[in-house]
């Protein structure tokens, strides 16, 4: 084969949005064909539910103060399972490397793992949430919507911070002890104000605003500062 | 515009270091490589054959040392540098025209993406390496050979005017090494600068214009011949 181009000829380096987009794509695919994520994590949160269902047998009442607990615990202790995975699939064939020497912009692979975990645990969530309802015999006395919203906060504050810390503790040898020891203090403030809020919804008694808020804040930083570094963690040796 | 090709010396190496904690895989290597040259790196395990590979890519950045291709950091001439690793480099759950398709995303080729019209440069380059655009099985389920001409096939899928291929030839049976080799000669021959470690040196022979040895971390020879490379065992190395 002859290879004649010039570098005029070069086609200009795809955009950020394209290669999220393909590697949002590639990402799904591959979970779709081997669905390694996905199972472990509803495995995991169907456990929890039926062992604390049956470890509490709480009255409908109490429930609507601890559910909002037991929910994001398990939400975030099964989102750690799907983020362990995001990056092994990269690690296997050293295909990181095939990314690392391409003129693609880091920061869209980021951005691309950060969006297909949404969308695992997202996933993972909408399955989940009725069996909570069912099992605890939940009714929502406050704003039901705002759960919506805290939801969609509450995720991408897990999987954002999980993804960047899954992506530095790749290449340490005991990356699954490592990422909860990373992800779990910082994401406190995330998860206390998820926690809240749910219960709040739940019971009616306060207005969940400031913890969509504090959500909203913890994310908005947590994103920038992420993008910001992320660069520097891709070529890391 | 000026093609890359016709600038004389496209890889300049300045007293490179590489450490890796207290062992130096490269030491002071010095070196200048000419454009359109097909270059085959040879030397024993742990020469530092590889760790100059990944250096020249981009992947390992040296302690000390300076390394430019066409006056640029190998980060920032990126576009013009094709990469073929011993491990793969490809998904194994994906065919290889899903592999190639999206690598050639990153590239911003015309077969990137989820528009199916346009393979043509994927289907070019696996038909190149002697491969079936057509075929649907997952590289994992691909032969080792077949593994290793579709790592090929995606490191020129961008038309790099730099090849760095760590031992393209390993586990491929004598014909499709003798394809790729040709393939590879073909590059060269169309302005390419090519940079192959093999351990099966005699494969090259008539083809490479210059056989680099690499000893302890350092190149201590550089001859147009096989038959001169001396043997590191016989300590007449200059």
């Amino acid at each position: 084969m002859t290879i004649s181009r010039t570098e005029a000829a070069k086609p200009p380096a795809n955009s950020l949005w394209a290669v999220t987009l393909a590697t949002l794509v590639k990402d799904i695919r591959l979970e779709w064909r081997s669905k390694d994520a996905l199972n472990s994590m509803l495995f995991f949160s169907l456990l929890v539910v039926v062992i604390f269902s049956f470890s509490f047998d709480p009255l409908a009442e109490e429930s609507r103060h601890i559910v909002g607990g037991l929910i994001w615990v398990a939400f975030l202790f099964a989102a750690v399972v799907a983020l362990n995975q995001t990056w092994a699939r990269e690690l296997r064939n050293q295909v990181l490397d095939a990314y690392r020497v391409s003129p693609a912009p880091a920061n869209a692979l980021f951005l691309a793992k950060a969006l297909g975990n949404f969308i695992f645990v997202s996933v993972l969530e909408a399955l989940m949430t009725p069996l909570f309802v069912i099992f605890y015999n939940l009714r929502v006395l406050g704003p039901a919507w705002q759960l919506i919203p805290v939801a969609l906060l509450g995720t991408w504050a897990l999987v954002v911070n999980g993804t960047f810390f899954a992506a530095m503790s790749v290449r340490t040898r005991s990356r699954e002890l490592m990422l909860p020891l990373l992800l779990f203090p910082i994401s406190i403030p995330a998860v206390l104000g998820m926690v809240a809020a749910t219960t709040s919804i739940l019971t009616g008694e306060d207005s969940a605003h400031f913890y969509i808020v504090l959500l909203l804040t913890y994310d908005v930083v947590f994103t920038t500062a992420c993008l910001a570094l992320f660069n520097m963690i891709l070529h890391a040796e | 515009m000026k093609n890359l090709a016709t600038t004389r010396s496209v890889i300049t190496v300045r007293s490179v270091i590489k450490q890796f904690g207290r062992f130096a895989a490269l030491r002071g290597v010095t070196a200048e490589f000419d454009a359109g040259r097909f270059h085959a790196i040879l030397g024993e395990n742990g020469a530092g054959k590889t760790t100059l590979l990944r250096a020249l890519a981009g992947l390992a950045q040296p302690t000390r040392g300076e390394i430019l291709i066409f006056g640029k950091s190998p980060r920032e001439a990126c576009r013009d540098i094709g990469y073929m690793a011993h491990p793969s480099l490809l998904y194994d759950e994906m065919s290889g025209m899903e592999n190639l398709r999206y690598f050639a995303g990153l590239y911003g080729i015309g077969c990137s993406g989820l528009n199916l019209n346009k393979d043509l440069p994927c289907e070019e380059v696996i038909r190149a390496v002697g491969l079936d655009p057509e075929l649907t099985r997952p590289v994992g389920q691909y032969s080792q050979g077949m593994r290793q001409r579709m790592s090929l096939a995606r490191a020129i899928l961008h038309d790099p005017q730099v090849l760095l291929l760590d031992e393209p030839f390993s586990n491929v049976d004598v014909h499709s090494a003798r394809a790729m080799v040709e393939l590879l000669k073909g590059m060269r021959d169309a302005g390419k600068t090519v940079f192959v470690i093999t351990h099966q040196a005699q494969s090259l022979e008539g083809v490479a214009d210059e056989f680099v040895w690499m000893q302890a971390g350092q190149i201590v020879d550089r001859t147009a011949s096989l038959a001169r490379v001396a043997s590191p065992a016989s300590g007449d190395l200059q």
